[in-house]
Order: structure tokens, then C-alpha cells, then sequence
């Protein structure tokens, strides 16, 4: 056991994919760190960071048959890795109304540049197929102070969409 | 004075449920001056409470007057005995543990509760608490039934979003 991985998994979403892999790494070996599943627009994605003794090449054949079968693309990639490195938020921003086209870009360009520190995106579109809503949630560290992240959006808001931007108050008992 | 070990998760014991204290002697003044420098001694706290150094008594210390930004609050607090007894509302707030070390997570609790509790000395406190002294008062009172902030987590994804206040027109 030594180096780090970062495997990740595409593909339609099905029953059972996340069993399914989980098993294959465990009886080849491998050991799980911190992993993310989510569902976007109906297709399955998965990152796991895995811990494996042997080489990309040996990792990508424990899940290639698992892969196949379930109709999954896979990526594995050896990485700088390891437990405990977790950056505490300071500020929730959330930004949300009529989707239109290069809104992220113009969002976290605008968050970037008045100094904050992307920790976790999650975005999400609902509403109709003629009048799809769009929701952004970024969470992140405000280098600037959260001042500068209000202002920053500000030309966002004129241009019709709701930005909301909360400290975050870490609490420690 | 004392600075007494934290116990961590996965420490059975963190699940126990503590006894009232029944005598307010000497005894539990020193153990409370104890705790309250274990407190001091860690990574700024803002609470603690008697399970998390192994003493199984239903006692919190919590004081939130010394935040970064304000927030409402009444100084520092000893409570023993605490109950509450009203809640309301709720809101998402980020939590971590000095017995859950390098993790935080989000937890819903009640926005505003009403509490009674007694002093060191029995005499009994009342207290209308909001926002983070409200959820510093509910994250430690949890560790008096056996419950970490970690029984109480919401998805990333999923959590859900506050309830804004209506205004009326």
C-alpha cells in the first residue's frame, strides 16, 4: 500500500454501479479515501481516491470488467494524495435565476478576482424546458473579506439574477 | 488546575448518557473550573461539555461572546442540568468537534430556543438564545444523551436551503 489514485467512473445511471466498484477495489486490494458521487443531468459520476500498491495500468484492470459491463467510462490517474486536508469555508454564495449561457464564467471569474478561494461548486438547473432555471451554490474562503465578493457580484444582480452571499461560522464545541 | 485528555471519536463512551448532577458542592466547582481551562487549552471552542473528558455529568460550558463577528449572546455560560424546553425555527450551520478532530459538517438545529438550567451553585437560569449561542447550547447539550454533531450531519448536495423570513407587505 502506498501510492495514491484518483479514479473516476462515467456513465448512464443504473442500480447498484457504486456496490459494484466499491467490491471489485476491495477484493483487489485497494483501499478508499474520500470519494464523491453525484448524478448530474441523469448520467452517474463518481471520483474516488483510492490507495493501491501496484500501478495505473493494475488498477485499471481490477474495475475494467466491472467497467464494461456497466456501461461506465474509466479515468485512473496517480496522484499527490493522502487523508486530512480539509480547508474550512468562511462564505456561502448562492446564485440563482433565468439560466443563460456563460453565467459560472462570469460568476467565478468575478469570485476570483475579489479574492475567494473555491472549495465546493454544486450547480443545478430546474425550472422548464422553455424557461429553465439556473441555482449555483459555491462555497469557498474569502481571502478579500466578503465585502469584496458583494461587489464583485454586483454587475451579476443588475443583470436580473439573485445572488446571496453568507459568512459561514465555523462551530467548534 | 487540571487540563484534562479529550476523548475522540470512536469512543464508545462519547455514546453514553450522563446523570444529572444531584450535589452542588466544591467538588463540581473545581471540576468546572477544570473543564473550562481543558476549553481554553484547545483550538478556540466555543463550548464543552463533561462527557467529551470522560465524566459522565450533565454539565456544559459554553460562551460565544468572544466571536470574530458578533453575534448575540449572554457571556460566559455555566450550565448544569440543562433542559430545553422550547424550539424554534431551524437553520443549517457548520459544526466540528474537539472530539471529532479535522472534520466539519453541516447540521441543522433549532434557530431559537428556551432554556433552564441551574448555576454551579443549584441556583436555577433561564435563557432565550438564538443563532450560534443557540446552536453552541444544542451541539453540547447533544454530548450529555450520547450524540455528536456527526449523528446529526446533511448532505452536501441536498441539505436544505433556509427558510426566509416572509415579509409582510
Amino acid at each position: 500500500m502506498s501510492g495514491w489514485f484518483m479514479v473516476t467512473l462515467v456513465g448512464a445511471d443504473r442500480a447498484g454501479i457504486v456496490a459494484k466498484v466499491a467490491s471489485a477495489l476491495f477484493e483487489g486490494g485497494a483501499n478508499l479515501g474520500e470519494a464523491s458521487m453525484m448524478r448530474l443531468g441523469g448520467n452517474f459520476t463518481i471520483m474516488l481516491m483510492v490507495r493501491f500498491g501496484g500501478s495505473v495500468k493494475q488498477l485499471q484492470s481490477l474495475l475494467d470488467n466491472e467497467a464494461e459491463s456497466l456501461g461506465l467510462r474509466l479515468h485512473v490517474d496517480r496522484i499527490e494524495g493522502g487523508l486530512h486536508r480539509h480547508h474550512i469555508p468562511d462564505v456561502r454564495v448562492t446564485v440563482y435565476g433565468a439560466d443563460r449561457a456563460g453565467i459560472v464564467a462570469q460568476v467565478t471569474s468575478a469570485l476570483a478576482e475579489a479574492g475567494l478561494d473555491i472549495t465546493d461548486l454544486q450547480s443545478d438547473v430546474g425550472g422548464s424546458e422553455t424557461e429553465p432555471l439556473y441555482v449555483m451554490t459555491i462555497e469557498g474562503r474569502a481571502r478579500e473579506g466578503i465585502e469584496a465578493l458583494r461587489s464583485a457580484l454586483e454587475i451579476v444582480h443588475r443583470e436580473g439574477m439573485d445572488v446571496d452571499i453568507e459568512p459561514i461560522e465555523t462551530l467548534i464545541g | 488546575m487540571a487540563v484534562f485528555d479529550i476523548l475522540t471519536y470512536p469512543d464508545e463512551r462519547l455514546k453514553q448518557v450522563s446523570e444529572p448532577v444531584a450535589a452542588f458542592d466544591q467538588s463540581l466547582r473545581d471540576f468546572i473550573a477544570d473543564l473550562e481551562q481543558t476549553r481554553r487549552t484547545g483550538p478556540g471552542a466555543v463550548g464543552i461539555a463533561a462527557p467529551q473528558v470522560g465524566q459522565f455529568i450533565r454539565v456544559v460550558i459554553v460562551d460565544v461572546s468572544q466571536m470574530k463577528k458578533p453575534v448575540p449572546n449572554h457571556g460566559y455560560l455555566v450550565l448544569v442540568n440543562p433542559e430545553i424546553t422550547e424550539w424554534e425555527g431551524y437553520a443549517l450551520g457548520r459544526e466540528g468537534c474537539l472530539s471529532v478532530p479535522d472534520y466539519t459538517g453541516n447540521v441543522i438545529r433549532a434557530e431559537r430556543v428556551h432554556l433552564e438550567a441551574c448555576d454551579p451553585d443549584g441556583n436555577p437560569l433561564t435563557f432565550d438564545m438564538e443563532g450560534f449561542e443557540a446552536r453552541a447550547v444544542q451541539h453540547e447539550m447533544d454530548h450529555l444523551d450520547g450524540l455528536l454533531f456527526l449523528d446529526r450531519l446533511v448532505s452536501r448536495r441536498n441539505d436544505l436551503f433556509r427558510r426566509k423570513v416572509y415579509k409582510k407587505s
